[in-house]
């Protein structure tokens, strides 16, 4: 049996090699890993210049004083750590994803510090750049011969954390690997189709560990090793004979990882790098300006290609429109294929899940907003009539201003909640679009008719300025998104009516009576994921009745799919995506659904089994009067 | 007016490119419940049957005001894409 292995695999004998290569520092098996890192550091070197040259002044002098300012800073480092090493992002949502994720990443970092600690400690002179600083840490194992008998206690420590991270990343690689098998054991329904590249960069990356374990393995009696690579030796020596013929393995390791560094910069693991600059970019308060340069590239770069915005996305319930999903929109992006960028962004709901959800945070919406400017921002518009209808402003001085908005108009059950509500709590009001008023610039925006959005955004603000009041109160999500975001309003609190009505409450203006009915609420895209409104709705709903749980609530909440996010979605796919809300809102049995956005409360009326009511309606109808 | 010279190139491409167009059964629920409409004369409806007749100038003027709210979309019976077909109007009768 030994013969024939030794037949099949040519031994050699290494006690010369071994002589001979450990004074050295060198071995041409170094190269192909060299070449490739010198290629990705200057490809990597060169993009991060062009891409800090294509910011805009003012946003580079914004990134250099956040990178000083200590709260920033601060903040950068903790992002830092928990978003590119430990992805506390993913762990929240999918552990075992998480585990996998971190492991090769975590994993794969300490490798690389403990492995310049180890050359630091024991062999300082090779982290000088001249000495291979690029090559000799990394190599480790094949250049130092550690005599077993003389390790001391730091070495053994370093060979048992060298090897116990080199584990961990190994288990990592395997989940990985049945993760492309099987990606719902990890808990994604769909996963990404790899690019080319993506695939080069993908397997060299799997036979990285693995032949790292192996050649190191093969050295572990000549340059020491721990419980794993010792262990692999003593079998491997076991099998194929004491003289063990190492080179292959060092040379297949450094192919590897050669391989991985050249297909790096063209695959979606420049994730990997840029992460960390777009952290900096997003906590230096940058935002997206033009796609392909600046923040946008560096958005493009550090997307993952992981895919998790496919489960996210609302569309997805149709299998045929996973191709517009926002990792694809960024594919292509990055290719400069415009046609398909163009029908990928303009198909988009804009309900925000898969940015939300991103673990690298990478916000494709906006991004959309910005493509679909591109085309649509010259479209022509004729608004002289708004100069009208700022001039004539309802005075409200210090009174609460009620903005309805178009879409309120259209469901006025809603007006006639808020307005029983507010006469009940005894507050003093003006309804400032009783008669028809102007829409709030949102829909505008988000085609990204950005010029007219800003006419209609002037005219409303200076018919609220001029009113007088020192609350807006508005019953529609997408109102109240841009009234917060674009409106430069001093002096007037902006507030929804899910949180005015728990104000009320809370300060006991108002009281309800609880019933038994079972509630579910739905949470609106632009109120919750748009901004941050989760709580408060809830807490008022749980004092009308008994509130329920749906499968698919807070953040993770699904659009209506009435949304005026997207351009071309057709009315037959917007009902399927109904279709799939209502099912998940329906997981409890709920008697009634609740919803604090118009729109929503109209997609789902033509569709649900279940009655469907508005917030204030609710309250409306939970009042202690109604009930008498 | 001369129907024959009127340029039917631009309504064949709008035509192609938002099916819609041919789906619009005229029911003036969009100009009923536009937002713009209150204001200034905004009307979808009007402003197809314009398209029909070769009065382009008078189609886009109708739809000038228009302030993308959505209203329309959410109220035609037929479930017609009315936003994005204000928009190819204007992309296609626009051009100079």
């Amino acid at each position: 049996m030994m013969n024939l292995l030794s037949l099949l695999l040519p031994l050699q004998d290494v006690s010369a090699e071994v002589i001979d290569r450990i004074p050295s520092g060198y071995n041409h098996f170094i190269l192909p890993y060299f070449i490739g890192i010198l290629f990705c550091i200057s490809w990597l070197l060169v993009g991060l210049l062009r891409n800090l040259a294509s910011l805009p002044a003012e946003d580079r002098k914004r990134l250099a004083l956040s990178l000083v300012t200590p709260k920033t800073a601060w903040k950068n480092i903790r992002d830092l750590f928990c978003d590119c090493l430990f992805h506390t992002k993913i762990w929240k949502r999918k552990p075992l994803l998480g585990y996998m994720h971190s492991a090769i990443a975590f994993g794969w970092f300490m490798l690389i510090i403990l492995g310049h600690c180890e050359v630091a400690l024991f062999v300082p002179k090779h982290l000088s750049f001249k000495e291979g600083n690029l090559f000799y840490p990394i190599f480790y194992r094949f250049f130092v011969w550690a005599n077993p008998e003389h390790t001391t206690l730091r070495g053994s420590l370093f060979f048992f954390l060298m090897d116990f991270f080199l584990l961990y990343v190994l288990s990592g690689i395997g989940l990985a690997m049945f993760k492309r098998i099987r990606s719902i054991a990890l808990g994604m329904r769909h996963t990404t189709k790899p690019s080319l590249a993506d695939r080069v960069a993908l397997y060299a990356l799997w036979s990285i560990f693995p032949l790292r374990l192996l050649a190191e393995s093969f050295t572990a009696n000549l340059s020491g090793g721990s419980f794993l690579t010792y262990s692999a030796n003593v079998l491997l020596r076991w099998l194929f004979g004491e003289n063990l013929y190492i080179m292959p393995w060092w040379w297949a390791y450094s192919i590897a990882l050669g391989l991985f560094f050249f297909a790096m910069p063209f695959s979606r693991y420049m994730h990997i790098l840029t992460e960390p600059l777009l952290i900096l970019y997003r906590n230096a308060g940058l935002k997206i300006r033009t796609l392909n340069r600046g923040f946008g590239e560096a958005e493009i770069y550090a997307c993952s290609s992981c895919g998790l915005c496919l489960d996210a996305c609302p569309m997805n319930i149709q299998k045929k429109n996973l191709r517009f999903s926002s990792v694809y929109l960024i594919r292509f992006l990055r290719r400069h294929n415009q046609a398909k960028v163009d029908r990928i962004a303009d198909k988009c709901l804009q309900c925000g899940k898969c940015a939300q959800l991103c673990p690298v945070g990478v916000n494709a919406p906006a991004m959309r907003v910005v493509q679909r400017s591109l085309s649509n921002n010259v479209i022509p518009y004729h608004y002289a009539y708004m100069q009208d209808v700022a001039a004539a402003a309802p005075a409200s001085q210090g009174k609460v201003l009620y903005f309805a908005g178009c879409m309120t108009r259209l469901t006025p059950r809603i007006i006639k909640g808020v307005e029983k509500v507010l006469q009940t709590a005894g507050i003093d009001y003006v309804f400032a679009d009783k008669e028809g008023g102007l829409c709030c610039g949102r829909p505008l925006m988000l085609a990204g008719r950005t010029d007219a959005a800003r006419k209609a955004i002037e005219a409303n603000r200076q018919m609220i300025l001029s009113s007088g009041c020192t609350t807006l109160l508005v019953s529609c999500p997408i109102c109240y998104k841009v009234f917060r975001e674009e409106y430069d309003l001093p002096g007037i609190r902006i507030v929804h009516y899910t949180e005015f009505i728990q104000e009320l409450i809370a300060s006991g203006k108002l009281s309800m009576e609880k019933d038994g009915t079972r509630y579910v609420y739905h949470d609106p895209c632009e109120l919750g994921r748009g901004c941050g409104i989760y709580e408060e709705p809830r807490a008022v709903l749980s004092q009308a009745g008994t509130l329920c749980h749906a499968s698919k609530e807070r953040d993770e909440s699904l659009c209506c799919g009435g949304s005026l996010g997207s351009l071309t979605l057709n009315y037959k796919d917007r009902g399927k995506i109904t279709e799939g809300a209502l099912e998940t809102l329906l997981a409890e049995n709920p008697e009634c659904i609740v919803t604090a956005c118009p729109l929503c409360l109209k997609t789902f009326s033509e569709k649900s089994a279940v009655p469907v009511k508005d917030f204030a309606e609710v309250v409306a109808g939970h009042l202690p009067q109604a009930s008498a | 007016m001369d129907l024959n010279r009127v340029d039917q190139e631009k309504y064949a491409r709008l035509v192609k490119l938002e099916p819609d167009v041919t789906c619009c059964i005229g029911c003036g629920s969009c100009t009923a419940s536009c937002s713009a409409g209150v204001f200034s004369r905004t009307s979808l409806r009007s402003a197809l049957l314009a398209l029909q007749n070769g009065k382009e100038q008078e189609a886009l003027s109708l739809l000038g005001a228009c302030m993308f709210c959505g209203k329309c979309l959410m109220v035609c019976p037929r479930g017609l894409n009315t936003r994005h077909m204000i928009l190819s109007i204007h992309k296609i009768y626009s051009e100079t």
